[in-house]
């Protein structure tokens, strides 16, 4: 049980505003580990300093207990952190394989020169791109859908499709930016469903944002509650929720000012 | 890439018909079976194909907007016919020529890995922006070179660009664009335009695929340079201007974005309406943007936009038949 991801006293200033502030967190390898708070407390500002989009103002983010921040995107993503995004983010215009595909090709190795003339190890890897990613669209159930087009998918597909294209990157860390946006609870019971083979059937360590309390409830092993860039609270789903500050977090002070 | 899945040819198909139609050309140029007229308009529309699909490569795969491909020209131009005229010209063209070409091309490629690394930082209108201004810089540069005839131009170049050269270089670039395409390079070109944070986080290495797509389509451009200098056996400056960037600009979004088979039909049209219209003289020259204007209202990924006649599309990459059942 080692800390997989380690978030140290990162920092995230824009101008003036702090949108995260001495952040710390731990993901614990094998756990799904939510975040949860108010609109506007940070939350995918720090999913977007894990995955290197942002470089944190202060603080570092470590990978396996390396430094990861400061480098590029592409290179985190290929070293093992995959994530979704909150408003859905395919290639629309591709099809479903090509989606899928893309992610996939972060672990190819032919040179491009080599992809033009053709050589054959670069045949033998597009061939196993189609049957690993066709393997892979099969398990999410949306391989008949292969080669249509992304953007044509219904919105519950395009979110399974946006999963699966995450997996398609082998990642040990998968990000999720709120997996049940737009789905009532039924759809949302089920997506509990799925999130559980996920994990069970890739061994995959999850860190996901949600605002559906029921799902983080029921899902995650261990919490962590933002408010304004901070840390208010931590622990598990029971410790959490009964935390007083969690509650003033939610509802609001109880002497009412707002 | 939305593809019109129908079946690719029967396997074999597409090389006899290649052997067939470069057997052709060949029969041409010894027979003398087409005047020169005809023979000339066919050499232009090959030029034009491999213009036209390699800035695809990066205005429609990439979704970039660059307006510099007549630069890249130039580069491929000049060069070649300083090696065809001044370095070699005691060589005998049959392995001459290749070379001349071959290092018109080198040169375009190279600078354009420079444009290509401004593209890391520049996007959209910036780019377009530094393109035109690498444009200038490149015909004021010719200009000032005594060595290359300055604006008077370069003359008594060899007339090596023989129908059966223009087909063979042709078929190589649209083989060779083809295959990147349907390579993960490609699909990391398609993926900076359609969303470059999602490809990012995707793994893909942006600038790496940006790189590519900009030195496979400036060096094709430059062998287009190459083989249109030893088309007219005379160049100078003023030919690579805004104007030759725009013809290829028209030819592009006419075919459609992202498309080998686009590129070949909108390089065709617009060869021959340049041909047809050429009665007209200036007026030709309000036509053709006016058709473009048209096309962006109507029909703005252009008449292929996005999509791929089959047979240019690798066997493997069309669904399983299904064999089950």
């Amino acid at each position: 049980m080692s800390a997989l991801l380690e978030v140290r006293d990162v920092t995230m200033r824009f101008g003036g505003l702090v949108a995260v502030a001495d952040l710390n967190l731990e993901v614990t390898q094998g756990h799904a580990h939510g975040i949860i708070g108010p609109n506007g407390a940070g939350k995918t500002t720090a999913f977007n300093v894990i995955t290197g989009i942002y470089t944190p103002t202060a603080g570092d983010v470590l990978f396996r207990g390396e430094i990861i921040s400061g480098r590029r995107p592409s290179a985190i993503a290929r070293g093992g952190i995959a994530r979704t995004f909150q408003n859905i983010r395919l290639f629309r215009d591709l099809t479903v394989l090509d989606n899928v595909r893309i992610a996939h090709d972060a672990h190819a190795r032919y040179s491009w020169p080599g992809a033009m003339v053709q050589l054959p190890s670069a045949r033998r890897a597009e061939q196993e791109s189609i049957e690993h990613c066709t393997d892979l669209l099969e398990k999410f159930g949306l391989v008949d859908a292969a080669y249509e087009r992304a953007g044509d998918l219904p919105y519950g597909s395009q979110r399974r499709l946006e999963i699966a294209r995450a997996m398609a990157l082998q990642p040990s860390l998968l990000l999720l930016d709120e997996p049940a946006a737009g789905m009532n609870s039924a759809e949302t019971l089920k997506l509990v469903e799925f999130l559980g083979w996920l994990r069970d059937h890739f061994s995959v360590t999850m860190l996901l944002i949600e605002h559906h309390m029921q799902l983080v409830m029921t899902f995650c092993d261990r919490i962590t509650v933002l408010d304004f860039g901070k840390t208010i609270a931590e622990g598990s789903p029971d410790e959490v929720r009964n935390d007083p500050k969690v509650i003033e977090a939610y509802l609001g002070q109880e002497d009412g000012h707002e | 890439m939305m593809r019109w899945f129908k079946q690719p040819p029967p396997r074999g198909v597409l090389l006899a018909l290649l052997a067939a139609g470069l057997a052709a050309c060949f029969a041409i140029e010894q027979f003398g079976l087409v005047d020169d007229y005809v023979r000339f308009v066919l050499i232009t529309l090959g030029i034009n194909i491999i213009l036209c699909v390699s800035l695809n490569l990066v205005n429609g795969w990439m979704g970039e907007f660059s307006v510099g491909h007549a630069g890249f020209m130039a580069l491929g131009a000049y060069l070649s016919a300083c090696v065809s005229v001044k370095w070699l010209g005691w060589g005998d063209p049959l392995w001459m020529f290749p070379l001349a070409v071959m290092a018109g091309g080198l040169l375009a490629g190279a600078v354009g890995l420079l444009l290509g690394l401004l593209s890391f930082k520049t996007r959209g209108d910036y780019l377009a922006i530094i393109t035109l201004a690498f444009l200038m810089i490149v015909k004021s540069g010719i200009e000032n070179i005594p060595y290359v005839g300055g604006p008077r131009g370069f003359l008594g170049i060899g007339n090596h660009t023989t129908l059966l050269w223009t087909a063979v270089w042709t078929v190589l670039t649209l083989w060779a664009i083809r295959n990147l395409v349907y390579s993960r390079f490609g699909r990391g070109i398609v993926a900076v335009r359609e969303d470059e944070i999602a490809a990012n986080a995707m793994g893909v290495d942006t600038r790496k695929a940006k790189l590519a797509a900009f030195v496979v389509s400036s060096f094709f451009g430059g062998v287009a340079g190459a083989l249109f200098a030893h088309q007219l056996q005379f160049i100078n400056p003023g030919v690579f201007d805004i104007v030759k960037s725009t013809e290829i600009l028209v030819m592009v979004y006419l075919g459609g974005i992202g498309s080998l088979g686009g590129s070949i039909l909108g390089a065709a049209a617009f060869t021959i309406l340049a041909q047809v219209l050429q009665p007209l003289g200036t007026w030709r020259m309000v036509i053709l943007p006016l058709i473009l204007v048209l096309l962006m209202l109507f029909r703005p990924r252009g008449i292929m936009g996005m999509r791929e006649f089959p047979w240019f599309v690798p066997r493997r990459e069309f669904p399983a038949k299904e064999d089950k059942k």
